[in-house]
């Protein structure tokens, strides 16, 4: 079961309560639980309107950065004459994430609607969902739905009987975890390498096809009818003051109940993994988390009583990230998992900057050769010092996705590293 | 201040040097200006597009936290630049220890050794062990042209020859191919790299994974001269550097000059160029003065430089001016055609035909003075001011009269070309059949062997210099036809091009007002040229 399922923890269901019901796909389904009523009520709102809601909800983006939606649709300049743009980044390629897929999959008028109001608060003339190569039946569902939104008036010319127009397309990826890194979305959309580019110009300067452009995470799209609908305050009735909300959380790893969850921001990340998740399924203690996908800082099993909120994983010394924490157990092997995390971003760098094309491989035949039990102690200054010269120099943070785990399973497990050390000579008397 | 109220310029610190530079320069130029040169791969000034991807130039900048790279990295005021902080030198020893993770470092076979900036950088960073130990990833070498072969391993793919052939050439045939570590530069599939310029992407490579094949394994950079000259192949002129190893062309590359060919050349200039030198050549004065065996005169017979020229300027004063034809090459050299028209005057032979090939024209679509145009000549300008005119067809003789042909090839004229002139010399490199009539031949250098100056398309003349020796007793033509002049007492013998250029630009009004030092590496328009007309930097502007 990969939708969001109840548990012995109260959850929060609001952006995900309609996931695993079929009629929901469908338009008319969708809009007998009240569908595109958000839409209309943007329709009758400026975009600066929508924008301040937004704004006053405190969405932050859920893509991983957690950076504020409504500041960032205020970054698109006004009045430019230029043609906007609006990317809806469904490239979901984190390990450990797996909550954008779900909200495609069965609540695909929620994310059309989501972008359609986006669209109309930063002038964007033209909505482009972006959905990983790999997911063909979320394309499907939502190209049904994208059909659906036309020919219903929703999408297009006049919507919704109203002067506005704004027209939607699905766009397949590649299959590249970094399309999903907003410039190189923006590149692989425009038909070139996926590549990042180095900031600025910055997308809302200059964007896909040269364009004023937003690119926003599925889910922060999926949460803005919501918040239109019902209001800046009664979205920050969950959560803390810089962390509204609700979010949906994708549990993996030694889980007696792994999946999607949804729950109000703030709760203890014990509770999720023990209340919600169940726990181990071995009964075992927990060795390690990483709570926000794959590039984030590992969390030991002593670690967990943080706050799941963007400034409280960050306190613990991690990130929320996608809130897709992944759960090891005490048989866990950390060198083998940190070794098939950094073989994961080796092989996805797109090549570009030297540190993270080198430095990637590099780490990774660092481990496999300690994992093989053929490590030397010199190694982990190796490491720690790849670390800092692979943090911060790139133009994107894919480098830094390898640094962070890295790094924090060097600070908090080296017992694991040094047990894979060669045994070293000492010379007699 | 700009109109738009911007301001023009902006004034920094970099170093701890203050410099101001216009508006909307980057620091990585902004640098050159206090002579610092930040390291760097993939930022090239004649590529447009600045990816920032080798992360080589990043530079501190105080109140950022993070570095910048100085290529994207826009000048401001009051902004401070520290390239050479721990933090900035620390970060660039690190790229150049991640670039050889995977390196071969194959040094010792490689052809950019000793030009390779991968090499330099790594001496400069002082890292002569490698706390690498891990096996080497290896790609092997691909031919991505016909010409050009591929050394994957080597590669930094700093992108230089995709975006030289995307944005400079506009032509999007070179693509890089994977990614990460194991990204390759290929040609896109079902393409073929077939550009009229693609050589460039040879040079503009920073290290030694793009190279010619027909340089690859030739010379080591160490053992070669290099030597400031002008592309023959074309009225275009593109200024060039002659790469030569023990007397013979190895290696041609294009010099900058903003005015003329930017930072590229045409692949038919580069090949032509190399070509230049082949073949047999005329070696030895040779006079037909009756002293030989034979008949009617006399054989041709080979005689040192002043028997040669005693005699020549003899039969030219007793000739006095009976008038004739000359034949010339629109590849004669400015000081060349000026001596040479001022023996025809002398001579009272006012037609000087010159006969130019026409081949293929090509262009590089972003810079529009580069251009391969159809005139397969360097000089066809510098012959327009001598009194040269465009002919077609073969040669003809006149009938009775001087003749004197100055390095044409005289190929279409007949076999008693010459014959019923009254004195026919040729001056020339070789030595083709009708040229064997004549009365004395005067072997004389190509452009590659001596000093000189060609004029372009637009009248803008441009220096070269002497890259080889003339094989033989050959001299450059301006050399020995003053020695005539100066025989018949007109003017001095000069062994110096200085002193033929000076007596040019005294005398004949295209290059009036002109120095030899003046006109530079750069070049510099002709009298009341278009060039000049149109602004063109002359030397005065450029400041020599």
């Amino acid at each position: 079961m990969s939708f969001p399922h109840g548990s012995d923890l109260e959850t929060t269901t609001r952006l995900s309560r309609h996931q695993g019901e079929a009629e929901a796909r469908t338009l008319e389904g969708w809009r007998a639980r009240g569908g595109y009523e958000a839409l209309r009520r943007s329709l009758e709102m400026s975009p600066a309107e929508i924008t301040e809601v937004v704004k006053a909800s405190g969405l932050r983006g859920r893509g991983g950065a957690g950076f504020p939606t409504g500041l960032k649709w205020s970054f698109m300049p006004k009045d430019d004459g230029k043609p906007h743009y609006l990317c809806c980044n469904a490239d979901e390629s984190e390990p450990g994430a797996f909550k954008d897929r779900e909200v495609i999959r069965w609540t695909p008028h929620l994310l059309i609607e989501g972008c359609l109001i986006a669209s109309r608060a930063i002038g964007a003339e033209h909505a482009y969902i972006y959905v990983r190569g790999e997911f063909f039946e979320e394309t499907q569902v939502l190209n049904a739905a994208v059909v659906e939104a036309y020919d219903n008036g929703l999408a297009g010319d006049g919507i919704l009987g109203s002067s506005w127009s704004c027209d939607v397309t699905i766009h397949a990826g590649a299959g590249a975890y970094i399309a999903g890194e907003e410039t190189g979305l923006m590149n692989s959309l425009m038909g070139n390498r996926a590549e990042p580019w180095a900031k600025p110009p910055f997308p809302a300067q200059a964007g896909a096809f040269g364009m004023p452009t937003t690119v926003n995470n599925v889910e922060t799209l999926a949460a803005v009818p919501m918040i239109l609908e019902n209001g800046a305050d009664w979205y920050r009735q969950w959560g803390s003051e810089e962390s509204p909300g609700t979010k949906l959380w994708s549990c993996s790893g030694h889980l007696v109940r792994p999946g999607n969850y949804e729950f109000a921001l703030g709760l203890p990340l014990s509770d999720i993994i023990f209340d919600a998740c169940g726990g181990t399924p071995s009964g075992k203690p927990v060795k390690a988390v990483i709570p926000g996908g794959s590039s984030t800082a590992f969390l030991t099993g002593d670690e967990l009583d943080c706050a799941t909120t963007y400034e409280g994983l960050a306190e613990a010394g991690s990130a929320l990230g996608t809130a897709s924490p992944i759960v090891m157990d005490e048989d866990t092997d950390i060198v083998a998992a940190m070794r098939r995390i950094a073989q994961f971003y080796a092989h996805e760098s797109c090549g570009q900057c030297v540190q993270c094309r080198e430095g990637t491989s590099w780490v990774v035949r660092i481990l496999q050769r300690i994992e093989a039990g053929d490590g030397r102690p010199a190694d982990i200054d190796t490491l720690y010092e790849l670390c800092e010269q692979m943090t911060g120099r790139t133009i994107c943070v894919l480098a830094d996705s390898v640094v962070f785990p890295l790094q924090s399973s060097l600070d908090k497990f080296r017992a694991d590293y040094e047990a894979r050390m060669k045994p070293t000579l000492v010379a007699a008397g | 201040m700009a109109e738009n109220g911007a301001k023009a310029t902006v004034t920094l610190t970099i170093d701890g040097v203050e410099v101001t530079v216009p508006s909307g320069t980057r620091v990585i130029e902004a640098a050159e200006h206090v002579g610092v040169v930040v390291p760097r791969y993939c930022y090239h000034p004649g590529i447009p597009t600045r990816p920032a991807q080798c992360r080589m130039c990043l530079v501190e900048v105080e109140g950022r936290p993070k570095l910048e790279p100085s290529c994207t990295l826009q000048a401001a005021d009051d902004m401070v630049v520290n390239t050479a902080s721990d933090t900035a030198r620390t970060a660039r020893q690190s790229v150049i220890e991640f670039l050889l993770v995977n390196h071969p470092l194959d040094c010792p076979i490689c052809d950019a050794a000793g030009q390779c900036m991968l090499q330099d950088y790594a001496y400069v960073t002082n890292q002569l062990e490698s706390r690498v130990d891990e096996p080497k990833r290896i790609m092997g070498r691909d031919r991505i042209s016909d010409d050009i072969l591929y050394f994957a391993d080597r590669c930094v793919i700093c992108t230089r020859c995709v975006r030289f052939m995307r944005d400079v050439a506009e032509d999007d045939s070179l693509i890089v191919a994977q990614r990460g570590d194991k990204a390759y530069i290929d040609t896109f599939p079902g393409r073929e790299l077939d550009n009229p310029f693609q050589g460039n992407i040879v040079d503009v490579c920073p290290v030694g994974a793009l190279v010619h094949e027909d340089f690859v394994f030739k010379a080591r950079s160490w053992d070669m001269d290099a030597t400031a000259s002008v592309c023959p192949g074309c009225p275009t002129g593109c200024n060039v550097t002659i790469d030569t190893k023990e007397n013979q062309i190895v290696r041609v590359k294009p010099r900058h000059n903003a005015a003329v060919n930017s930072w590229w050349m045409c692949d038919y200039g580069r090949k032509h160029l190399v070509m230049t030198n082949r073949g047999v050549r005329a070696e030895v004065p040779l006079i037909r003065d009756g002293g030989g065996d034979g008949d009617d005169g006399g054989e041709l017979r080979p005689v040192d430089w002043a028997t040669a020229l005693d005699w020549v300027a003899e039969k030219v004063a007793a000739l006095g001016a009976p008038g004739g034809s000359a034949v010339v090459s629109p590849d004669a050299s400015n000081e060349n055609l000026f001596y040479l028209r001022t023996l025809l005057d002398r001579l009272g032979v006012a037609d000087a035909a010159f006969r130019v090939p026409q081949g293929e024209t090509a262009e590089l679509p972003t810079v529009p003075t580069l251009k391969l145009r159809a005139d397969r000549a360097a000089n066809a300008a510098g012959a327009g001011f001598f009194g040269g005119r465009r002919a077609d067809g073969p040669p003809d003789g006149p009938a009775g009269g001087a003749l004197v042909v100055l390095d044409d090839e005289l190929e279409g004229a007949g076999e008693d070309f010459g014959g019923s002139a009254d004195f026919f010399l040729y001056l020339g490199t070789r030595l083709p059949g009708p040229a064997r009539n004549a009365d004395a031949v005067l072997p004389i250098a190509t452009f590659a062997e001596m000093d000189g100056t060609f004029t372009n398309f637009e009248n803008r003349v441009q220096r070269f210099h002497q890259a080889l020796r003339p094989p033989g007793l050959a001299r450059p033509g301006w050399m020995v036809l003053s020695r005539v002049l100066a025989r018949l007492g007109d003017g001095e013998a000069v062994n110096d091009v200085r002193g033929a250029f000076e007596r040019m630009a005294a005398q004949a009004p295209a290059f009036a007002g002109l120095t030899w030092d003046g006109i530079g590496l750069k070049g510099a328009p002709a009298a009341g040229s278009a060039a000049e007309a149109a602004g063109v930097a002359g030397p005065a502007e450029a400041g020599a």
